[in-house]
């Protein structure tokens, strides 16, 4: 595993989450989170051949509710929170392209 | 690389070049409220009236599942013959307007439903890979350039449909033509309807197809780059699409180039498919385990519920029809999509002919599916029985069988009996018969001499001479025997 990541992966893992970051938090980055990836490396060095995976910390699974309607909010009121509205529905800029 | 023109669309050449096509359909599911919260799960309402802190992605709220979108879900895998299991939830990341929290919450290695299969009509089987639950986005509308995306100023987005629960469907690469993929949607559509799961709707979103189509070299063994077609919302737009990609693609192949795997999109206008985005940066969607969900792991007790829901599938309706008439299951499919099936499987079990049932069936009652729906078995059955019987001739039992539809009377013999149709008994009509052939001796010759042509004539005669009450079977058994042919 890595004992470093490059400038480039720091670039781009910080593009998919949108995040904007300079040179020097590029350099930060990288060190830090090399240091996660080794730690998380370190598992390796175990057999867990017939560990299986987490899916989640707590032991529970199936927690469902019934298909029953339960009050929302105002429209007004989430509309009002938003940086633009038109027509009832949220406005954005200009969309580059299809959805994903 | 130049286009294809939109007109030449379809001229893929069969002989040298084999279509392969992959399809998945995303099915809205049919529940009263949205996958993770109690938001109601409705088409057409005002924009973001059907919206919560949960579905709005809003910090502190909290997913729950909906135990009825697993009932639905798991109905549908039992219904394509898939191995139902454990699975769990991932968020899939991507930053688009129509997603608020900026992740769609999906299936990802671990889904519900996985290895099943569809028997199209004809027979043929098509592999399910999987079967896997998610949540829909929200509804994007593009404002000014004529509702263009690329021409838009800005859009508006409404988000009743983001978490509206889905059930997506992929299936293996074992389509070979436009016409399988559509007879494929199709049953597929029938079978979400059966289950419960889904309203089949495609016009309205409910049911939505991308295809994953490529065409290789016939014989050939591997695959060739294939690419995603979307945005086609009927059957008949799917087979457009798939048979222009074809031969979008085959034009590119000889020209000496190279398919470029790609996302394009379907205009159904222009009846050409164009590329969407380049994947220069393939999409990298971080998928990740959704800490807010638990796994889902269905009892034995459950998936026998879910078993026990469904109602017999198209298939098993076709081949019990088939059987009831003796026919085999690819000739009787319409009558199963029409729902029709039951009225002549009891016809047939009451003792109506299967022949005549199954015609009536497809052809007068197709036609009247309103009226179809107040045609008890019981009085279709007695009308078969009276054609059957010649007590009716069949355009007397197109008669009866009319009133019947239009409700005019649960009661066949009345209805005849109302019109005076009653039947001819042979030796006036053996009397009407040698009146018309004293009266032409020369055709009469003819017919003796074997002249299919003349037929016609004498039975039209004799209609004519009983006023349609004759049945026409009947008069041609006797012209036969007149005739000395026996
Ligand atoms: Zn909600």
């Amino acid at each position: 595993m890595p004992d470093s990541l490059s400038a480039d992966d720091v670039r781009h893992v910080a593009r998919l989450a949108r995040l904007d970051v300079t040179d020097e938090e590029v350099e930060l980055f990288a060190g830090q989170l090399a240091a996660v990836l080794d730690h998380a490396s370190d598992i390796e060095a175990l057999d867990t051949h017939e560990v299986p995976p987490t899916a989640h910390p707590l032991p529970l699974v199936n927690v469902l509710r019934e298909d029953e309607v339960t009050p929302g909010v105002e429209r007004d009121e989430v509309l009002a929170m938003a940086p633009a509205a038109e027509e009832g529905r949220f406005r954005v800029p200009r969309i580059l392209g299809e959805a994903p | 690389m130049s286009e294809r023109e939109a007109s030449g669309a379809g001229a893929l050449d069969g002989a040298r070049y084999e279509i392969v096509v992959g399809l998945e359909v995303h099915c809205e599911l049919r529940t009263r409220t949205k996958l993770f919260c109690g938001c109601p799960n409705s088409f057409g309402d005002e924009p973001n009236t059907n919206i919560c802190p949960v579905c709005l992605g809003l910090p502190g709220s909290l997913p729950v599942l909906n135990r009825q979108a697993v009932e639905y879900a798991m109905r549908i895998g039992e219904a394509l013959h898939c191995q139902v299991r454990p699975s769990i939830f991932h968020r899939k990341n991507y930053f688009y307007p129509d997603m608020p929290k900026d992740y769609q919450v999906s299936q990802y290695d671990e889904p519900i439903n996985v290895e099943g299969w569809l028997e199209l009509p004809a027979g043929k089987r098509i592999g399910i890979t999987r079967a896997h639950m998610e949540e829909d986005t929200g509804k994007s509308t593009h404002m000014g350039g004529a509702g263009r995306i690329g021409d838009a100023t800005h859009s508006l987005v409404d988000y009743n449909r983001a978490g509206v629960p889905l059930v997506e469907i992929v299936s293996e690469p074992d389509i070979r033509s436009a016409d399988e993929a559509r007879a494929y949607v199709s049953e597929l559509r029938a079978i979400l309807v059966a289950t419960g799961a889904s309203d089949g709707k495609m016009e309205e979103g409910s049911l939505r197809v991308d295809a994953n189509v490529s065409v290789r070299p016939a014989h050939s063994a591997t695959f060739g780059t294939r690419c995603e077609i979307k945005n086609m919302n009927s059957l008949r737009s799917l087979g457009r699409a798939i048979d222009y990609e074809a031969a979008r693609q085959v034009d590119v192949l000889q020209a000496g180039g190279r398919v470029v795997q790609e996302t394009r999109h379907w205009n159904e206008d222009e009846g050409r498919t164009s590329s969407m985005r380049s994947k220069e940066e393939a999409y990298d969607y971080r998928y990740f385990p959704e800490p807010d969900l638990v796994p889902l792991v269905p009892d034995e007790a459950w998936r026998e519920s879910a078993r026990c829901a469904l109602p017999p599938m198209p298939g098993e309706r076709r081949r019990a029809l088939a059987e009831a008439a003796g026919t085999d299951p690819a000739s009787v499919a319409l009558l199963v999509e029409l729902d029709l099936d039951g009225l002549v499987v009891e016809a047939v079990a009451a003792g109506a002919d299967a022949r005549i049932a199954l015609n009536r069936a497809a052809n007068e009652v197709a036609a009247d599916l309103e009226g179809a729906r107040r045609l008890s078995p019981a009085s279709f059955a007695k009308v078969v029985s009276m054609e059957a019987a010649a007590k009716l001739t069949a355009t007397q039992a197109k008669q009866v069988l009319a009133a019947l539809l239009a409700g005019e009377s649960d009661d066949p013999e009345a209805i005849a009996a109302r019109r005076g149709f009653e039947a001819m008994d042979t030796t006036a009509l053996e009397i009407v018969i040698d009146e018309v052939i004293a009266a032409n001796p020369e055709p009469w010759e003819r017919f003796k001499g074997g002249d299919p042509k003349v037929a016609g004539l004498f039975v039209g005669q004799v209609m004519k001479r009983t006023k349609g009450k004759a049945d026409g079977k009947a008069v041609t058994s006797i012209l036969r025997e007149r005739a000395g042919g026996g």
